[in-house]
């Protein structure tokens, strides 16, 4: 995230870029590499039989499940994590760097892990599962669940770009502000937003994507039913062995939108969104 | 110092890696690679700890899955010497793509139907009509998976019984809250107690803990025999030693197994 700020100005010529056409061509084996499997699927499926699948009610329902519960994740995500992003940003107290960790911590841990320790904390006979049947919540194998795992998984890439994006500001413009009498709200919204929009953006359709593809987790703490809990990536694997051009139809529309996001993310808020 | 540390690293990970590729190759170790349905997990580990134990040096590697998943791997090229499937259908698939000739597939053993509960019953089931009642929690495996179209074919079955109704189907379908892609995942959310009940192999039983879950019978005149199947890979490198494996499978002492671990309750083996 470091180098957005750099590729913002042309590049000067340096021997370094004089040297650029041997790397291009050494990086070629691994760009192909990772183009042929997505060049594969688009392949291997016709735009007429795409459109056609796409009329089938379990892929719309898929598709549906899926924007419906990421957004509402995301939404999620940005609203708890930006506090906390903030305070990490702001604040070096005592435990940051042990918070650090754990932020990163749903990044590396395996889905699966992540799907049992969501099933023992908020599934029926989990830790808070009691409490939660008392109150009328019931969480296991509804849209909740999925939604629960988004946030679990996919905040990370949210907190983190933000923390980054708050810590980018120069603190003396938040310290003048509030000289000038601005109250701490005010501040955030004026000064700390604007300046940090890129970032919270970018990692907000970071989270999204995320979300978006989240499988491993899903398939153990939320179940897999059409409609409530079937979202795209559980319909692909299901469908791989039922219907091979559902999963095919499913897998092309994930990439679009993947892609969509992560080009968003990468490209189009990395430049002077502000300043323009 | 740090030199030395790396090329003694270095050095050890290049020796275990030949010891590894040795070992694939020298004829008396050579590994059999079965892929056989989930609901087998418990009884092939035993025969495969017994064939091992027959032909020392050998080894035997199962991939454990959905029977339609193991299908659908072989038909994407996995290397596989022997294809143990929960139905007749799946071995049909692979021998469609000619991987496993038309003819070698044998029956091998037969498994039923059970309702499976959490040790402490939270539905409130007694009888197998209960799962009909309202508010039931019900996990059933997906229709892709052995277990679950012969769950579907039995809920089929009840409700063209008066005993049942024809409303039967629908009721029972209308509680199902997750269709899971293996029969092992329905039993191990059910022995948490995320459902009130779901419909799993008799077999499964012997794998559970007996205080974590209870069983309710399917009435016989509604619950359906699953024929297993056994194959041979066609382009297998290890077709004499496979064809032991499956005799074994198919000695008594291999059907002792079997049925010690649940299957080949009722009816005849053909």
């Amino acid at each position: 995230m470091n180098n957005q700020e750099m590729r913002g100005s042309p590049p000067t010529p340096t021997p370094q870029t004089r040297l650029s056409g041997l790397w291009r061509v050494l990086s070629l084996p691994m760009l192909i590499f990772l183009s042929i499997p997505i060049l594969a699927l688009f392949l291997r499926i016709s735009p007429p039989s795409l459109l056609e699948n796409l009329r089938q009610p379990d892929v719309l329902q898929a598709i549906g499940l899926s924007l419906g519960t990421t957004l509402i994740s995301t939404a999620i995500i940005i609203l708890a994590g930006t506090p906390l992003a903030y305070s990490q940003a702001r604040g070096q107290f005592r435990f940051s760097r042990m918070i650090d960790t754990l932020i990163d911590l749903p990044l590396v841990l395996p889905p699966a892990v992540a799907g049992v320790a969501l099933l023992i904390a908020f599934g029926r006979r989990g830790l808070f599962g009691g409490v939660l049947s008392d109150l009328g919540i019931n969480i296991a194998f509804t849209p909740l669940a999925v939604i629960i795992v988004q946030v679990f998984v996919a905040a990370p890439f949210y907190i983190k770009s933000a923390t980054l994006g708050f810590s980018n500001i120069d603190q003396e413009l938040e310290q003048s502000a509030a000289l000038d009498g601005a109250s701490s709200p005010q501040i955030f919204r004026f000064l700390t937003i604007p300046l940090s929009w890129s970032a919270l953006l970018g990692g907000g359709m970071m989270s999204w994507a995320r979300a978006l593809g989240e499988f491993g987790a899903t398939i153990i703490f939320a179940g897999n039913f059409p409609g409530r809990t079937q979202t795209m990536p559980l319909a692909i694997y299901i469908g791989f062995e039922l219907d091979l051009d559902i999963a095919l139809t499913l897998s092309v529309i994930l990439i679009l939108l993947s892609f969509l996001a992560l080009f968003i993310a990468r490209n189009v808020l990395n430049r002077d969104w502000m300043s323009g | 110092m740090r030199g030395y540390t790396w090329i003694f690293l270095l050095l050890l990970a290049f020796s275990s890696a030949c010891r590894g590729a040795n070992d694939a190759r020298s004829p008396s170790g050579e590994t059999l690679t079965i892929f056989a349905a989930a609901s087998l997990s418990e009884a092939f580990t035993e025969i495969a700890a017994e064939f091992e134990a027959s032909y020392p040096g050998s080894e035997v590697a199962i991939n454990f899955a959905g029977s339609q998943q193991l299908a659908q791997q072989i038909s994407h090229g996995a290397t596989a010497d022997i294809f143990a499937s929960a139905d007749s259908q799946q071995i049909e698939n692979v021998i469609g793509i000619g991987r496993v000739n038309g003819g070698s597939e044998q029956p091998f053993t037969h498994n039923q139907l059970a309702v499976v509960l959490p040790g402490d019953n939270p539905g409130g089931i007694f009888e197998f009509n209960d799962l009909a009642k309202p508010g039931v929690k019900l996990i059933l495996a997906d229709a892709s998976v052995p277990v679950g179209h012969y769950s579907q074919e039995m809920l089929e079955r009840a409700s063209t019984q008066t005993d049942f109704g024809d409303q039967f189907k629908e009721d029972v379908l209308a509680n199902v809250v997750s269709y899971e892609e293996n029969v092992r995942a329905v039993l191990t959310k059910v022995v948490l107690g995320e459902a009130d009940a779901g419909i799993v192999y008799l077999s499964d039983f012997n794998g559970a803990q007996e205080e974590d879950v209870q069983m309710v019978a399917i009435p016989d005149e509604i619950n359906i025999t699953a024929g297993y199947y056994i194959a041979p890979l066609n382009d297998s490198h290890n077709l004499e030693r496979g064809m032991e494996f499956l005799k074994l499978v198919l000695s008594p002492k291999g059907q002792d197994i079997l049925t010690r671990h649940g299957f080949n309750l009722r009816g005849q083996h053909e």
